[in-house]
Formats: C-alpha cells, structure tokens, sequence
C-alpha cells in the first residue's frame, strides 16, 4: 500500500472506502493490458457503489481482454484535504495507481449537482480540466448517464459524451480508442471518428450561436459531425449483459442489497418526469431470466435481501409470477425482497403484504399533488380513493406510519391546490382512525414537499420554476394548514433545487460559470454540507450571466433548446402535445392502455414492450 | 449443532474493515460458501457470530477469532478453504475448529509495534525508550466509552517488552493485557511522544501476533 494513503488513512472517516481489495473487485495483470480505464463516480463511494449502471459497465468493460476498468469516487472532504496536504493524486482503487495515467477517464453522471465533483476529480487527479487544455489522445475525458441528456454545461471538460445506455456503445469507442493507440492517431481525428459511433456526442465539434436576447440561434455541427446525436439503448433486455457476479463491499453502502433490474422504461408517462421520458421505450427482461439472475446474485454474494428494480415495478408484466417463482427460494436462503416506486394501488399492496415479512414500518406514497385536478395536469394517474384505500389496508395490516411526497410549483398550480395537501394528509389521518389495528401505537403521517425542477427533455422543460419567494410563500400556506401533532411537515430550503434548475436546463456559456464556482471551492454540491448558494451567485456575477435566465423564464415552444441536437427518441412534438393538455387538464392514458405515439419505438423498430 | 472458532489473518486493505462491517462481512462469507449460521431464537432474529477480541481499525493480525454457531455437527474440517473462496483482499482463515476454550480465558495479547522514523531514528533512542518503561508509571490520555478523558498507567498492563532498531524504524515485540482491562499497543507510540517529545516517531504499525492464557500457554 501507498506509505502516504498508509500514514493519511487512520485520520479519516470510514477509511474502508478508500481501500478497493472488495470481493469480486476485479484485478489484472498489467503486462496483459493495453488499455486503463479509470471509472468515476462523481459522488462518495457509498452512493457510486449503489448505482447498478456504474456495475453493469463494470462488468461489461473487464469482459473485454486487453481493457482493465477500475473505480474512482470523490473522497469525502477530510480525505480530500490529506490527499491534498500529501500531495497524492486521485487514484484508482483497484491498482491504486494514479488516473491522470490511464487512458480514459470515463465519468457516470446522474444529477448535474454532480458537475462540480467532475471538475474536482479531474483536478485532484491533476489532469487539465478544459478538453482544449489536453491535446493529447490520452487521457481521454468521457462522460456517460442521465445528466448527459444536457451536458452543455460541462461540454467544454469532456471529450465526449455518451447518450443512452452505454453496454454496447462503450465497447464499441475503446475499440475505436485501442485502433487510434496502435495507429497513432491524434485526438482530433479520434473525436472526428468517434462522433459517428451511434450516441457518442462529440460537444467540440458543434458550434453555438446565441441570439441577442441570449437564447441559442443555432446548433452547427462541423467536420462531417451529425446534425442530431440519437441516444443508444439494449433494444433486447434477455442479451443485455445483467452482473450476477459482482462487487460485494466490506463497508456499509446506500443500497446494501442485490438489485434486480426488471425491464427499462416507465408506461406511466408523469410528464414532470424526466427518467420516464428518457428511458423509453419499455423493455421488459424475462421472467425466467429474472429468476436465474436473481438465484446467481444471491448466492454468489451472499446478501439476504433483493429489491426488484425498475422504474415503476408494479407494472412489470410477469411480476406475480416471478415472486411466485421465487418464494420457496427466498424461504430457503432467508431473503426478504423489496419493491420501490410503489404504486398505491391494490394490486401493488397485495403484493407488498405478501413480500413483507417481519418488521412493518413505514410506508411511502408519491401522490406528487393536493388535488386531482393538479395531478391530471400533471399526468399522475392516482386517485385518492386508490390513496387512502392503499392507507387503510396498510394501517390494517399493521403498518403504522406513512410517508407522502409531494412537489410545489408545478404547472398550472393554485393555491387551492398546495392547501389540499394538508386535506390528503387529514383523509389519510381519518382512514387511520377506520382501520387501524392498534390504536395504541399510534401513527406517524409525514408529507414531504419539494421544490419542483423543470427538466429537459420532459413536457415542463419550456416551464419555469417558481422563484424562491414564491415557493416559500406556498411553503408558508401549507404550513398553516397542517395542524395535527400527527402530521408532520418536512421541507427543505432548498437552495440546491433553484442551481439544479439552473444548471439542468442550461447552455454551454455556463461552463465558465462550473469553472468560476468550482475554483471557489465548489465540489460535492450534491451535498448540502458543500453547497453554498452565494458561491454560485458570485461565479455567475462573475461571468456576465443571470442564472435566473436559466431557471425561471417561460420559453416558447419555437425556442431552440440547448439541447435541441440531442434526440432521446421521444419527438418534441409530443412533448409539446403533453405540455398544451396540461393546460387543458386532459390525461394521456398510460402506454399498456393506449400507444400515445411518443415516438420512441423508432430505437427498437418494434412495438415497446408497454 | 458445532460452536465452531475461526482463527484467521486480517491485514493490508483488509485492516481498515471496522468490527461491525467485519461482522456483516464474514455473515456473507458464510452464505457465500453455503454454510448457514444458527440464529438466534428472539423477535429479530441475528446469525450467532461473534469476534473475540475486535481488533482497532487500522491494525493488522495474524490470530483473530471469531466463534460462531451452526446447525450441522461437524469439527470443522474443509471451512476454512470453502471460506476463502469468498474473502475479501486481506482477509485469510487460517484454521477453523470446535471451540473448546470459553473466550474469557485468554489474557496476555503479543504484538509487534513498530515506529517509523522518516528522517532516522535519532541517537541513543532505544535506550530512552528501555528506560521509559522500566518506570513504575508512564500515563498516556485514552477516551473513555463516555468519550471523555482518562490517565492510564500502561506499565502494569505490560508483561515483556523488548525493543530493536532497524533502518528508520524501532520496533517492540509487547505482551500486553488483552481483556479486563487490555491495552492497546498503539497507546505505547502516544506514552512515547508524550514522554519523550524529541523522540516521537513518525507513524505507528501495529500487528497482533499471538493471544496467551494466564499461564502463557497459547490461546486457540
């Protein structure tokens, strides 16, 4: 082990994370390969660990002879600063070597609040952090995730970015990579090859141009580049590569279980919602396959608990035949199963009551809005009759405690609309008193709200988010209208929310911003413990730009994105179609009931699994 | 049903899994290698594992024990390799057998500290060092469970010491009181930067080597 990492690590919290030697943690022979790839997660090794794409793609690049693929996470800041004072530079878990050496520095992107620990990364790995700055082939700086969607914030630190899924179009570029090694070719023409390699998007070769009032005139690409980048998807869910055999850590992380992905895509179609637009079209897994997975994953990891993941796992087709299929097997080996993204309604509590054994806490619904008028403008398909019938079994079965989310500020909503939040919170109260078991224990309602973030790509994308004030206003007034000790009221100040409306809808002059902010220090901002709102007031002053411009105005829908040159699949014209019946109040039925055409079957060129 | 005992080897990256990530590790372990673990018959029920003499993150050891319990009667023979299968990098069993001896019964902990001086270890330090603990007292700061301040007097918590110089480097081969109340080797490198300031080291190694009973016989 590295003498200073050696003398650094008894003065740090949980110094396990900064060690790698996990089971199953993959190590070569550095004789046997030619290519290093340095995968960074942009966020602290409890939360990369998590993310079940940072282990597909694990496992998908060591599958290649020749390529050794290694982790990186931001240390925490006490690490940060030792390595700093050590003078060490950000190193890569399973060698411990250095990744300003390696090839590729490939980052997994989630949250643009993650754009600063990008920059930070780059920096304690002492590698440049402009792309213009690094002439060289190597290291080559490449981003991939949902964040990616719009990476014009961040186009002038990465070489490239990959859109969509990334198990195929990742192999594909490190052959590209390996070619332009052996040949010698420069970084240039590299990115001029690489930008025809399907979802690969080469910010470097498009130009932007602005209009006076600062919105884009135009995207133009140069050197031959695609006019639009298509995202890339698996389009067969039973040949996409699943990790049965994977990292155990030997410290505790986020999501501390084996996770079974069901199928890709959402048939749900809430248009604030930016994964169930991007991800589309539906792909279902078998359930057969689901099953082996599920059996390889449990026994070579040795975890007693699974949670079967997807966007809304309710509607997976085979699911009350999977979890038949898998009970004796969980009755054998002790393990519980878990389904998140709950849907409240019957048949996802019948299910619940069956996978639920032992201890009962709480449970957590999403009704998003107070009223159904809101939640039709929204597209989220819940009642409340489906809410509080979910609550009354619950309570009746035992559980004694809910969560309700909520968001402020979206579309079309009235004040009528936040105060009947504090009615849902009552009716689920008065449901409590119907049917609950034991009276004695009491019950714990909570109603959590937050600030709704317009995203791109979704129908709100031209909406602009409610300022502060206002948001607090509604705060406010909601506030009074809870008055029950049993409700409990959660929001948050967020400031956080008002830079990630920022920063997600933003065009490529906040790069200079991201650079401002980070040389302020700016790095975890994920993280209210790191995020400072003045910081970022000032990087903006700094650069001539209002970030209000970004967040709160209302654009048109003949506007030019800054992201227009990027196609996830679904067509703008259905996205302004689901914009104007917000307007109207009129729902879109889900995919399964009816097609709505959103276009995005064109990436299979088939029916989606819906 | 077998109450069985792992001794085994914790050291390199290994050495930085704290005890409760330990525990949930070496559950996995076992379920990995297919050997399921006696539970306990309460509300909640928990896997019958325990570690003998949890070992201070950052330290290596060549003698853990952890004593578990499971179903089938067996003396043990063929766990040790089906475990390390499935280890993490610095985790090795060394050996697992029924456990005979109650874990109250060991007293005297070997190990090897070892100072680093970076910039040579400065004249006539080991004998400083002999003198230091041929004292009847040296007080070192430790934190108590209720996280403040107390004076312990290391040396009637030490059976042997024996110090040797190498390049850079002092190193103590210690026995020490392990239980009621034990001493954690590490504090002897603190006695010794507060003693002797000008002789403070570097950094401190710490490596358990044997566990003893009260007769010095060894403890397995």
């Amino acid at each position: 082990m590295d003498k200073r990492l050696e003398r650094i690590l008894p003065r740090v919290q949980k110094p396990a994370r900064y060690v790698g030697g996990e089971y199953n943690a993959v190590m070569k022979d550095k004789a046997r390969v030619d290519t290093r790839v340095a995968f960074c997660f942009p966020d602290t090794y409890e939360i990369g660990m998590s993310n079940l794409g940072m282990r597909i793609l694990y496992g998908v690049m060591n599958n290649m002879d020749g390529v050794w693929c290694e982790r990186c996470f931001h240390p925490w800041g006490d690490m940060e600063e030792e390595m700093r004072r050590a003078q060490m530079p950000l190193y890569a878990l399973e060698s411990g070597d250095p990744i300003g050496d390696f090839d590729v520095i490939a980052f997994s992107v989630g949250y643009e609040m993650a754009f600063p620990a990008m920059l930070n990364m780059l920096d304690l790995a002492g590698v440049p952090l402009r792309t213009s700055r690094r002439e060289a082939l190597s290291p080559l700086v490449i981003a991939g995730g949902t964040a990616m969607y719009n990476c014009e914030p961040i186009a002038d630190f990465i070489d490239l970015a990959l859109l969509g899924e990334g198990e195929e179009q990742i192999v594909e570029l490190l052959e590209l990579y390996r070619q332009a090694k052996r040949e010698g070719w420069d970084k240039g023409a590299f990115l001029r090859r690489a930008c025809h390699i399907g979802g690969v998007y080469v910010p470097s070769l498009y130009d932007v141009s602005y209009n006076d009032d600062g919105t884009v005139k135009a995207i133009t690409p140069r050197d031959g580049a695609p006019a639009r980048v298509r995202k890339r998807i698996v389009t067969d869910m039973d040949k996409a590569y699943y990790p049965a055999k994977t990292i155990v850590p030997s410290t505790e992380i986020v999501q501390d279980r084996v996770t079974l992905e069901l199928f890709r895509g959402c048939i749900r179609g809430c248009r604030f919602c930016q994964a169930g637009y991007v991800y589309r079209p539906v792909r279902n897994r078998s359930k057969d396959l689901c099953a082996q997975y599920a059996r390889e994953s449990v026994e070579d990891s040795g975890y007693q608990e699974m949670t079967l993941s997807s966007l809304s796992t309710s509607d997976y087709r085979g699911l009350v035949e999977l979890c038949d299929e898998l009970e004796p097997f969980c009755e054998q080996k002790h393990l519980s199963l878990s389904l998140p993204s709950l849907r409240a309604d019957n048949f996802s509590m019948a299910l619940m009551e069956r996978l639920q054994k032992g201890r009962k806490t709480g449970l957590t619904f999403a009704p998003e809005a107070g009223t159904q008028r809101l939640r039709d403008a929204i597209n989220k398909n819940l009642t409340e009759d489906d809410l509080l019938e979910s609550c009354r079994r619950a309570f009746a079965g035992g559980y004694s405690a809910v969560k309700l989310y909520f968001m402020l500020g979206l579309p079309t909503e009235t004040d009528e609309d936040v105060a009947a939040i504090a009615d849902v919170a009552a009716h689920v109260m008065h449901a409590w008193r119907e049917s609950a078991t034991n009276k004695n224990r009491g019950v714990r309602i909570t109603v959590s709200t937050s600030w709704f973030v317009p995203k791109p790509h979704t129908a709100f994308q031209w909406e602009p988010q409610i300022p502060i004030e206002e948001y607090e206003r509604r705060v406010a007034l909601l506030r009074e209208r809870i008055n029950t000790k049993t409700v409990t009221y959660n929001w948050h100040p967020s400031p956080t929310s008002f830079m990630e409306a920022v920063i997600s809808r933003g065009d490529r002059r906040l790069c200079d911003v991201l650079e401002a902010a980070f040389r302020k220090g700016a790095k975890l901002d994920a993280w209210e413990d790191y995020f400072s709102l003045p910081r970022w007031l000032e990087a903006f002053d700094e650069c001539g730009l209002d970030p209000h411009f970004y967040a709160n105005r209302r654009r048109e829908h003949g506007e030019v994105m800054p992201w227009a040159h990027i196609d996830v699949g679904v067509s703008d014209a259905f996205l302004m179609r689901e914009h104007d019946r917000c307007y109207e109040g009129v729902t879109t039925p889900d995919c399964r009931t009816k097609c709505s055409a959103c276009g995005a079957n064109c990436l299979i060129g088939r029916a989606c699994d819906g | 049903m077998a109450k069985l005992r792992l001794l085994f080897v914790k050291e390199n990256q290994a050495s930085y899994i704290s005890h409760l990530d330990l525990m949930r590790t070496f559950q996995r372990v076992f379920l990995r290698a297919g050997i399921h673990l006696k539970h306990s018959q309460g509300f909640h029920p928990h896997p019958l594992i325990s570690i003998v003499l949890p070992l201070p993150v950052g330290q290596s050891s060549d003698c853990e024990l952890l004593d578990f319990e499971i179903e089938q009667d067996t003396d043990g023979a063929g766990i040790a390799e089906k475990l390390n299968e499935g280890l993490p990098a610095g985790l090795l069993v060394r050996d697992c057998y029924r456990a005979e001896r109650p874990a109250r019964d060991f007293a005297y902990l070997r190990a090897r500290l070892e100072l680093d001086y970076d910039h040579g270890v400065p004249d006539g330090t080991l004998d400083a060092l002999r003198e230091l603990f041929s004292r009847d007292e040296v007080l070192v700061e430790k934190r108590t469970k209720h996280k403040d301040l107390a004076q312990i007097n290391v040396i009637p918590l030490i059976q042997s010491i024996e110090w040797c110089e190498a390049e850079n480097l002092v190193t103590a081969d210690v026995v020490c009181a392990a239980q009621n109340p034990g001493l954690n080797p590490a504090l002897l490198s603190q006695a010794v930067a507060a003693a002797l300031p000008d002789r403070a080291s570097d950094f401190a190694r710490v490596r358990r080597v044997e566990l003893y009973d009260k007769d010095m016989n060894l403890f397995r």
